[in-house]
């Protein structure tokens, strides 16, 4: 059998016909199999949805119980018989609970990959290599300029900037499934065990980790805390509320952003970000090429993102490589990151 | 260097003024020195050596990385620097002893000496030692392309306020100081004296010029700037002083704060009056500018011989002044330092100083014109040393540095096609007899798989009376067509006159059928020894048209 008769694209994402079932529709579909709880992967509507039991919990906490017509949960490694084919989940490093999906039909293996980091995260699985004939990559950084260096020595860069601004208080604009998280378990590790304080729309999400076992510190809302008081603190905000009239609150606040797009200057200064971050949830260009090494594939669907650079970088070793025309994927959150870059393409992501 | 570039990183996006102070103030108590005497010069532009062009940072990459995902990582990035600080791959050096990264210090004390073919080497070394933001800092700073954000006089602020200092002191000390500031630094730590410009005949760092781009028009305004020529001698600063004594010192420095007195001592008598003068030094003979290969004789000589004296009598063309007597003129607006600067050129009334002209123009293409022919715009029998003209914007103070803006440098360095003749039309005025505008072409491949002519420019100026006349009456004997005042003139590949062409820049045009657009062309000779058929070819256009907007 072809790897494509296994899995095309449709219209509604990513289709698995002998299997019958979507991977991270973006239409309403009778079953679907989701990678991880980021909106523009999880949406509500579907039939039946099989996912991790983390994925399940966020859609429940994001979209309400009834989310979908029935749910069902799934271990990492656990084999799933779903019409001619077996598929199973794997840590795919990027947020708590996410996953990547291997769809297994007679000897072809393919594997969707989701969104994915290999890069070390104090707040999920790491990434697990999953060998197979078909890999489906994303493409967020997929150029050789995204490189994100270690995320320690970002979040030192914060805790200099806190001493150096006694005076100020530090808004950290970071998305708030996942990112939020992985900052505040890095100023962990890094020692500060000051309150740190949270949006109002993170503190669900940000709870979540907690009861699942993430060690996060005392966390608290800033809602309600008087302006003196905020001096010298740190608060994790979605992004679109860094430039808001929420900020007013703060005394003469620095505007910090974790984002792997912090890398290049225009996007941050597009932003009006004063204390960029190089903090992402996806893999960078040295993780995508070593990672398509890594599975031994010897073909590479390539999607959302710098797909042309990826698939050129393939084709130079001699891999066959194509792009994947997936619509719809790389706008979670697309409210927040178009308030932030004034950009409202949908073309921006969970960096 | 890693420390500097994150200091200019964050400076780069913080907006506020006190909170910059702050990042600088923390910057300057937490390095030690000499660094953070190399970073004060840096963020006042008192470093000075000569800068890496952008195409020597594009070989290194290339040589390093896949052309094709250069391409998409410039295309998305926008900025060369930035793009190759990023991509620079990780370098594979052997063994664990890897060399520390350079420090600030180590890159300007070795750019100072560097000699340009050893540069890219050790571009390279460093870029293999430096992280993304100390590459990035690195390349902006060898390419003379740092944009800091933030004032010389902020950053003296912020060394000030180190030691709780009124800035006005360190201004008025500045001119004795130099980098690294030992004696500035010990002085705000409370270690040592307070420094004392003693020196009555301090070098001020110069303001150097931007090239202008033909982009750069569009956003000038012709009425905002005052020209002079551009001289092909050497950049000096003449200063003089009365030292303890009241005796009048003087001093000749290079642009780059070299003293060289001792190799003019004919013209140091000349600076009888303490001041400070920015000007060209150029040989004279007979009242006449020498071209630069006559002044290169004078320079880089171990004795000073009275022969070599007399033979290469030298001279300084004065355009500007910094300081006269005890008043520092450099925040005074370029007008106003001008008028100064015509006084005490006058008050001076000595035959090896006299005052650079300025060029009257009231439109661009004027000032085109004028630069083109330096001999008919005033300059005269010294066009031969002019190399270009100089725009100076008229309320711009002397800035030390190269900022971009006040002060911009046009070349006369045209670019040269060999095009052939295509239409002729009849001038204006004086010229209306004359068939004085031309229509001009060079080869591409056309729909029929032959080769024909595409127009791809106008020039009516640049040749003699004499050749008008020649041209004149090849028009007159080789028209195939009229229409109007406009000849279609014979242009075969055997059978046509060859132009050429010079000028000063491409730009696509898709108002032209060729795609391209000249700046400024001018017929600079005729090739009547060429046939028709060995005159240029488009793609050598677009060819210049990528090397001119590729970087
Ligand atoms: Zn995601």
């Amino acid at each position: 059998m072809r790897p494509q008769d296994i899995l095309m694209p449709v219209p509604a994402g990513l289709c698995c016909k002998p299997g019958g079932f979507h991977i991270d529709p973006v239409r309403p579909v009778e079953r679907a199999l989701i990678t991880h709880g980021h909106s523009d992967h999880a949406r509500p509507g579907h039939g039946a949805v099989l996912a991790t039991q983390e994925t399940l919990d966020m859609m429940r906490l994001r979209y309400g119980d009834d989310f979908a017509g029935s749910t069902q949960a799934i271990a990492y490694g656990e084999e799933i018989r779903l019409g001619d084919v077996t598929v199973s989940f794997h840590p795919a490093g990027h947020v708590l609970g996410s996953a990547q999906i291997a769809v297994t039909c007679k000897d072809t293996r393919i594997v969707a990959s989701g969104d994915y980091k290999d890069a070390r995260d104090p707040t999920c699985a790491p990434f697990e290599l999953v060998p197979c004939d078909v890999f489906i990559t994303e493409a967020t950084f997929g150029l050789p300029v995204f490189r994100h260096g270690d995320a320690a020595g970002e979040v030192s860069k914060l805790l200099a900037s806190v001493k150096l601004f006694p005076e100020r208080a530090h808004l950290v604009g970071a998305y708030s499934l996942g990112k939020a998280q992985r900052v505040i378990a890095l100023l962990r590790e890094a020692g500060y065990d000051a309150p740190i304080y949270l949006h109002g729309a993170m503190e669900k999400i940000t709870y979540y980790y907690q009861e699942r076992g993430i060690p996060l510190g005392e966390l608290r809302p800033a809602r309600g805390v008087k302006k003196a008081d905020l001096a010298g603190t740190i608060t994790l905000a979605p992004p679109s509320a860094t430039s808001d009239v929420w900020t007013r609150r703060f005394p003469d606040p620095v505007t910090a952003f974790a984002s792997g797009w912090m890398r290049v200057r225009a996007r941050a200064r597009q932003g009006g970000v004063e204390l960029p971050l190089v903090i992402s949830d996806h893999a960078d260009w040295d993780g995508l090429t070593a990672t398509i090494a890594a599975t031994g594939a010897g073909e590479i669907w390539v999607t959302h993102g710098q797909e042309d650079a990826l698939v050129h970088w393939c084709k130079t070793k001699g891999l066959a490589a194509r792009p994947l025309d997936l619509v719809g994927y790389g706008d979670e959150d697309e409210g927040e990151t178009a308030a932030l870059t004034g950009e409202a393409n949908g073309g921006e992501t969970t960096a | 260097m890693n420390r500097f570039a994150e200091l200019l990183d964050r400076l780069a996006y913080e907006p506020g003024r006190n909170n910059k102070i702050k990042l600088l103030v923390a910057y300057f108590r937490d390095t030690e020195d000499p660094d953070r005497g190399y970073a004060l010069a840096a963020l006042t532009g008192a470093l000075s050596f000569k800068h890496a062009k952008p195409g020597l940072i594009r070989d290194l990459i290339t040589e390093r990385a896949d052309p094709v995902l250069f391409g998409y990582s410039y295309d998305y990035v926008g900025d060369l620097s930035e793009t190759v600080a990023l991509m620079w791959p990780k370098a594979e050096l052997p063994g664990h002893n890897n060399p520390p990264p350079p420090t600030l210090t180590d890159v300007v004390t070795t750019l100072r000496t560097l000699g340009k073919a050893e540069l890219p080497a050790q571009l390279a070394r460093w870029l293999d030692e430096l992280d993304e933001t100390g590459r990035w800092a690195l390349l902006k700073l060898v390419t003379g392309a740092m944009r800091i954000g933030i004032s010389a006089r902020l950053a003296k602020t912020a060394a000030a306020a180190l030691g709780d200092k009124d800035p006005h002191e360190i201004e008025l000390m500045w001119p004795g100081l130099s980098p690294p500031y030992l004696d500035l630094f010990a002085w705000l730590e409370g270690r040592g004296d307070k420094p004392v410009n003693r020196d009555p005949t301090p070098f001020r760092p110069v303001m150097l010029a931007h090239a202008i781009e033909d982009s750069d028009f569009a956003n000038l305004d012709a009425a905002d700037f005052s020209a002079e020529w551009k001289w092909d001698g050497i950049r000096v600063q003449a200063v003089s002083g009365r030292d303890e004594r009241g005796h009048i010192q003087a001093r000749l420095y290079s642009r780059t704060g070299e003293d060289i007195t001792g190799s003019f001592p004919d013209l140091a008598p000349s600076l009888h009056l303490p001041g400070a003068i920015d000007g060209e030094l150029l040989v004279l003979r007979d009242g006449r500018v020498q071209t630069f290969n006559v002044l290169q004789q004078r320079l880089n000589r171990k004795v000073v011989s009275p022969k070599l004296i007399k033979e290469f009598p030298i001279h300084l063309r004065a355009y500007d002044l910094l300081g006269d007597d005890e008043t520092d003129l450099r925040e005074l607006p370029f007008t106003e330092r001008r008028a100064h600067l015509e006084r005490f050129v006058a008050k001076l009334d000595d035959p090896r100083i006299d005052l650079s002209p300025t060029v009257p123009f009231a439109s661009w293409d004027e000032l085109a014109a004028a630069r083109a022919d330096p001999k008919s715009a005033g300059a005269g029998d010294d066009a031969d040393a002019v190399e270009g003209v100089m725009l100076k914007r008229r309320d711009a103070p002397y800035l030390p540095g190269r900022p971009k803006g006040p002060w911009w440098k046009w070349k006369r360095d045209p670019h040269i096609i060999d095009a052939v003749l295509m239409y002729a039309q009849r001038g204006h005025g004086k010229r209306s007899s004359y068939y004085s505008d031309y229509t001009f072409g060079v080869w591409t491949s056309g729909e029929n798989g032959g080769d024909e002519l595409v127009p791809v420019g106008k020039a009516y100026f640049g040749f003699t009376d004499e050749e008008l006349l020649q041209i004149d009456r090849f028009v007159r004997r080789n028209t195939t067509e009229k229409f109007g005042p406009v000849r279609h003139v014979v242009h075969e590949p055997d059978q046509g006159l060859v132009l050429e062409v010079a000028f000063e820049g491409l730009q696509r045009s898709p108002r032209h059928k060729s795609g391209v657009a000249m700046r400024f062309p001018r017929i600079s000779r005729l090739r009547w020894d060429k046939p028709p058929r060995e005159a240029d070819r488009l793609e050598t256009l677009e060819r210049l048209l990528m090397s001119m907007t590729g970087n």
